[in-house]
């Protein structure tokens, strides 16, 4: 199966990908994802019927954060638990630094963290207990991962909540000693599920500062998420899945790039008031092909941007107006998601309450 | 092998650490037995004293499947039980440590009721060192049959509900009040499938009453056999159900 672009640009070609011997852990890629399938039932605790994975595959190099972006139940999780070792796939394979995920799991989970979407740790143990605790299921002795647990604390700025109960603490502090739980052995691969769902805006800003700071620190990164801005900071590459299969896979300057549109120039007048197009007469503009309003701002699609500001410029002195602020519109990465899916943008909005 | 130990060892210690005074364990594995000692004391004082191995051995019931219902049927609501899988542990590993956290318990509740009526009866015990075993491997069994029975539903309260379908009948089958030997033959059978039933023929020997059912060891043998039976069907179930 090949997936193509809607300019017909062939973006991603479904077949075993084979990678070069690289002196870090023998592949080139610190992940090998070959085509496998999961069909029945969507693999999670409550066992809902809903759309399984139907033939992904892609690669992740080395120290990059790898996005997928899609709507729920498009198969972000279910990718997760069959590479975290908690869902096997029907069919395909899964190889993590040339450990299979089926056949070498336990060689995998020592290979990788996982920060699934909710932040699970144990509420009746302590911050330092809960860290301890994980350091000593990966084997890790007493005196080293006191050190280490110290060391994340600090790291992730809860110096003073080490002694707080894991259930006392706020669904942003939860969040992060979640995620620091899982670089307790100090895996060369993370998994963020969701990481910044049901965060403030705070504390989801902190959390992609950490997460940005950990791909400095060499760490890969697959991070779901549906939240597309998040996804265009984060993510040196993405790949958007629908309904259990990846439609496309680009960093995401060129997921815009591929995106046909208009030119387009966003304005806002300073005296705005919900009566200016009507009596001001923007559909006048001879150099406006059309023009929307949206929010605060005015949306002229042009044919030329220097004809449109010359005239424009002249209209909005005579109106006694004046311009606030002006720029051209590039494509976004939500334009790339809602031309490349066919989906609205609203669908990944509606599920979660909202983009950050 | 000693990592899986080891690792089963920290489970055990963190469950240890986080359930034994949630609501349920102290309702369950604590009240319950402890209500069930009185009441039988206060009907028939005089006779109370031969019910003490069969109530010792009722009382490890139910602290360990109690326990059992927590750990595991609540940690898989709250996801708590997934993330375990995350860590390089294989299920059997966890259910171990699930199982031991269990038997602690309920060794540590029938030690402290033990302490109590050795002090308010003239208990004397024949054979320490079976009594321990007894009430060691018992706990173990035990445990496990409450593992078996959490990791087969989702909510507390059914765990609780679903032991109690194993618990009662063994209560009046496996010999707490009426001897085996005293039971109609057709039902003498279904307290032969009894782990309770062994771990009481066990603990009363250690007590110097005769065997009923076998000789203690055989009885030890058996309470481990269930064990382990127990562990591999909870094994099965669960990694059934997680994934």
């Amino acid at each position: 199966m090949t997936a193509k672009t809607k300019d017909g640009k062939e973006v991603f070609t479904e077949q075993k990908i084979y990678m070069p011997q690289s002196s870090a852990y023998g592949r080139g890629d610190k992940m090998v994802y070959s085509p496998f399938r999961k069909s029945g039932m969507l693999a999670d605790t409550s066992l809902q019927p809903g759309p399984a994975l139907d033939g992904i595959s892609f690669s992740i190099r080395q120290g990059e954060i790898f996005g997928l972006l899609g709507p729920n139940g498009a198969g972000k999780t279910t990718t997760i638990r069959i590479l975290s070792g908690l869902s096997r796939p029907s069919s395909g394979t899964a190889m993590i630094i040339g450990y299979d995920v089926v056949r070498n799991a336990v060689m995998v989970k020592k290979n990788i963290g996982v920060v699934p979407e909710s932040s699970n740790l144990y509420p009746e143990l302590t911050c330092i207990d809960n860290l301890i605790f994980s350091g000593r299921l990966y084997g890790i002795g007493i005196k080293k991962v006191k050190n280490r647990a110290n060391e994340l604390l600090r790291l992730f700025g809860l110096e003073e909540k080490r002694d707080v109960l894991f259930g006392k603490l706020s669904s942003g502090m939860k969040r992060k000693l979640t995620v620091a739980a899982s670089l307790i052995h100090d895996p060369p691969v993370l998994f963020l599920d969701e990481p910044t769902t049901g965060l403030d805006v705070m504390s989801a800003r902190t959390l992609r500062e950490i997460i940005q700071s950990l791909k400095d620190r060499g760490i890969t990164i697959l991070l779901t998420t549906h939240y597309i801005e998040e996804a265009d900071r984060l993510c040196d590459r993405i790949a958007i899945l629908v309904k259990g299969k990846i439609v496309t896979i680009d960093t995401p300057g060129a997921l815009k790039k591929s995106v046909r549109t208009e030119k387009a120039v966003d304005v806002r007048i300073s005296t705005y008031s919900p009566f200016v197009e009507k009596e001001k007469g923007f559909s006048k503009i001879t150099t406006a092909l059309k023009y929307e309003k949206r929010e605060e701002m005015f949306r002229f699609f042009i044919d030329d941007l220097d004809s449109f500001l010359s005239e424009f410029s002249s209209f909005v002195k005579q109106q006694g107006l004046s311009i606030e602020a002006i720029h051209t519109v590039t494509p976004s990465l939500e334009d790339a998601f809602v031309e490349i899916t066919g989906l609205k943008r609203e669908i990944m909005i509606q599920e979660k309450g909202g983009s950050k | 092998m000693t990592d899986a130990l080891r690792s089963a060892f920290f489970i055990a210690l963190k469950d240890m650490k986080s359930y034994y005074f949630k609501p349920p364990n102290i309702s369950w594995g604590i009240l319950f037995p402890l209500v069930f000692i009185l009441a039988f004391y206060l009907r028939s004082p005089l006779e109370f004293i031969h019910l003490i191995p069969g109530l010792l051995s009722l009382s490890l019931l139910f602290s360990t499947t109690s326990m059992e219902a927590i750990v595991i049927t609540f940690e898989r609501m709250t996801g708590a039980l997934e993330r375990l899988m995350l860590y390089p542990v294989s299920v059997m590993t966890i259910l171990t440590g699930k199982i031991s956290g269990g038997a602690c318990f309920g060794v540590t509740v029938t030690i402290v009721f033990f302490l109590g009526l050795i002090i308010l009866f003239p208990l004397h015990i024949e054979n320490p060192l079976l009594f321990l075993l007894s009430v060691v491997i018992s706990s173990f069994a035990f445990s496990s049959l409450g593992a078996f029975v959490s990791v087969s539903v989702k909510q507390v309260f059914e765990a609780q509900t679903l032991a109690n379908l194993f618990r009662f009948p063994m209560i009046f089958l496996s010999g707490v009040f009426i001897p085996v030997h005293s039971l109609p033959s057709i039902i003498k059978p279904v307290a032969y499938i009894m782990p309770l039933t062994y771990s009481i023929d066990s603990i009363k020997v250690s007590f110097g009453y005769e065997p009923q059912i076998m000789h203690p060891l055989l009885s030890l043998i058996v309470l481990s056999a269930f064990t382990f039976v127990f562990l591999g069907l909870s094994v099965k179930i669960l990694k059934g159900r997680m994934s």
